[in-house]
């Protein structure tokens, strides 16, 4: 069993290196960038799911994190800065706005949080379309004439697509193993514990507010992570990208795939992002119109039929259907 | 200039007041926030849009009536569509953890933002301008008479709800559903009733507060919801959440503060500044001006 398991990921990790070279030989761009996208979607899914999935805090403004990380390194990179500098400081930015919103909103109850969240994350975005002297408002960063930084390692330029995907993929590999090695430490069962029944964690012991603080705290720089990576990606942002939707988005992605589950929050991002664009040049534009649709519809069944997601995460599952008898 | 902004806040306030009891009443009986509202809110304000466009006004005598059978068809339509919701995708969740309503409710809410985006239009259209505006001069600033008239409907319906819940045997059930589900259903209350009405109630106002905000503004969108949503909410948990009079006053002075705000520190940032007021009243006092302590049930 277990060295079947290990063979696996070998092949997985095998397959995420060797495709997306067959895919660019044969030229397939657009699977390349679609791939991309996923890749970044993932690294924010998967840093949610921290919060979301472990914790079961429901953040409705996570992207605001995602547009700190970005305007913080596309500011950075303007003025000339490496990536590999620029990075450390927008994940540090990332993680230390998040805790000082945290400190105060996490004693808040489920749904006044959720509330709380979405109100930040306009706040942030108010801020980066009306701070025009930072920001440059609506039009978004860079300015004309101004240009974000490539990024560099040793000999090698970051340009092209294909480029991106190895950093994306690299960047997402660390982020599920970050993630992996969270749910199964003491801080992550500490989660879980909180997470089914707050006031019997806080009376085995757990520091409460501090083990929330951490998950929240990791999973906003997961968000900056991924903001940074993208910006230097497309090149170009405004706050158009960071709107309430997208963040919706991704908790539907994590309730959708499974929440609680790494494996879970991939799938929902396939779902909710890979077919669709794998499908725009096949279905037409039509089809993009439809998805969000149906994605509100799939939403309600799915947490009416399968209160778990698609994948579930076997703890969530038998919490969820214990419930049932009471 | 104050004067001024004083009225637009009262105006702007009676749409959010409106607004706010919806969420109100539901989260008074059912503990959930209630996210579609804002979308209901639009699809009033689309059953206005649709019939003012297509009924016509016989005789200029008629309009008064011809108003009135708008704003019942909106209100109604609007709290029909609020029903269907509850029914199909809050009661199989009565039981659930409280985040799967929350969850639900967005469902709703990107389904019924596209639908009509698909269905009607993806741009924004001008709202029929069929009620006969008139401008006065008051107090040396000028007001409309549709600012008065939005007023003045918001108070009529506010005053209306008020003595059904304080007087009517409904209006009673209600309140001993929101006190407590089990003891009210032992006291021989439908529960599912008195829920769908609420739901009803609090659907037709915010139908009719979305036919207003489209009279006032002139134009709607399918996303228009959203951040009055926001507000309106705001203006609940200002007043205290679950407590109908808190919600009106909430309302009237979320509405105050941010014509205020726009007048005199800027129109950009109000937004912003109804979001900060969102966020100080739920870390401070989250129970709100009027709502009283409760203790969480384990």
């Amino acid at each position: 069993m277990k060295i079947n398991r290990s063979i696996i990921w070998i092949i997985i990790l095998l397959l995420l290196i060797i495709l997306p070279l067959a895919g660019y030989n044969c030229g397939n761009y657009y699977a390349i960038h679609v791939a991309g996208l996923v890749g970044i979607y993932c690294i924010l899914c998967v840093g949610l799911n921290i919060t979301v999935g472990y914790t079961g805090l429901l953040d409705l403004g996570f992207m605001a994190f995602c547009a700190i990380g970005a305007y913080s390194a596309a500011l950075l990179s303007i003025k000339g800065i490496p990536f590999w500098i620029t990075l450390p400081i927008s994940l540090f930015l990332g993680g230390f706005i998040r805790y000082l919103v945290g400190a105060p909103v996490l004693r808040l109850r489920g749904d006044y949080l959720a509330i709380v969240t979405l109100a930040f994350g306009e706040i942030v975005r108010l801020i980066a379309n009306n701070f025009d002297w930072l920001t440059n408002g609506p039009k978004g960063l860079p300015r004309a004439g101004e240009r974000i930084a490539e990024i560099r390692l040793f000999s090698l330029v970051f340009k092209d697509d294909l480029l991106f995907l190895y950093l994306i993929l690299f960047f997402l590999l660390g982020t599920i193993i970050t993630s992996y090695r969270l749910e199964h430490s003491r801080i992550g069962r500490a989660l879980v514990a909180i997470r089914e029944d707050e006031l019997a964690a806080k009376l085995s012991g757990i520091d409460v507010p501090q083990i929330k603080s951490v998950a929240f705290v990791l999973s906003g720089m997961f968000g900056a992570l991924a903001g940074a990576i993208y910006v230097h990606w497309i090149g170009f942002i405004s706050p158009e990208m960071f709107t309430f939707w997208e963040s919706v988005l991704l908790v539907s992605m994590l309730v959708i795939g499974g929440m609680g589950n790494i494996a879970g929050a991939i799938l929902g991002v396939f779902l909710l992002v890979g077919i669709p664009e794998i499908l725009r040049p096949v279905l037409g534009t039509k089809f993009v119109d439809y998805r969000m649709l149906i994605f509100g519809m799939i939403m309600i069944a799915v947490i009416i039929f399968r209160p778990e997601g698609i994948l579930r995460s076997n703890r969530r599952a038998l919490e969820l259907h214990t419930k049932e008898k009471e | 200039m104050f004067i001024e902004q004083l009225v637009n806040g009262l105006t702007l306030g009676s749409i959010y007041a409106l607004f706010a009891l919806g969420y109100t009443m539901v989260y008074g009986i059912l503990l959930m926030i209630n996210f579609a509202h804002s979308e209901i809110f639009m699809v009033g304000a689309y059953i206005g849009f649709w019939m003012l466009s297509c009924l016509p006004i016989f005789a200029p005598q008629f309009l008064p009536a011809y108003f009135l059978i708008i704003f019942i068809l909106s209100m109604l339509g609007a709290g029909l569509l609020a029903v269907m919701v509850e029914r199909l995708s809050y009661k199989p969740l009565r039981k659930a953890c409280r985040l799967a309503p929350l969850i639900s409710a967005i469902g709703v809410s990107i389904f019924l933002q596209n639908l009509v985006m698909l269905t009607v239009s993806a741009q924004s259209q001008p709202y029929p301008e069929k009620l006969p505006i008139r401008q006065f001069h008051l107090f040396g600033v000028q007001i409309s008479s549709l600012q008065i008239f939005i007023f003045g409907l918001a108070i009529l319906l506010m005053i209306i709800l008020r003595i059904f819940i304080s007087r009517t045997k409904l209006g009673k059930a209600m309140r001993a559903v929101a006190e407590n589900h089990t003891v009210a259903q032992l006291m021989g209350i439908n529960i599912n009733t008195v829920i769908s009405l609420v739901f009803l109630i609090g659907g037709g106002l915010g139908g009719i507060a979305g036919v207003l905000n489209g009279l006032y503004y002139g134009s709607i969108k399918y996303n228009m919801g959203f951040l009055p949503g926001i507000k309106a909410f705001t203006a609940a948990v200002l007043g205290g959440i679950g407590n109908i009079k808190g919600a009106m006053l909430g309302g009237f002075i979320l509405g105050i503060v941010e014509a205020l705000a726009a007048g005199y520190i800027s129109s950009e940032n109000k937004d912003v500044i109804a979001f900060v007021i969102l966020i100080l009243v739920l870390l401070f006092r989250p129970t709100g001006i009027f709502g009283e302590e409760v203790t969480e049930k384990i």
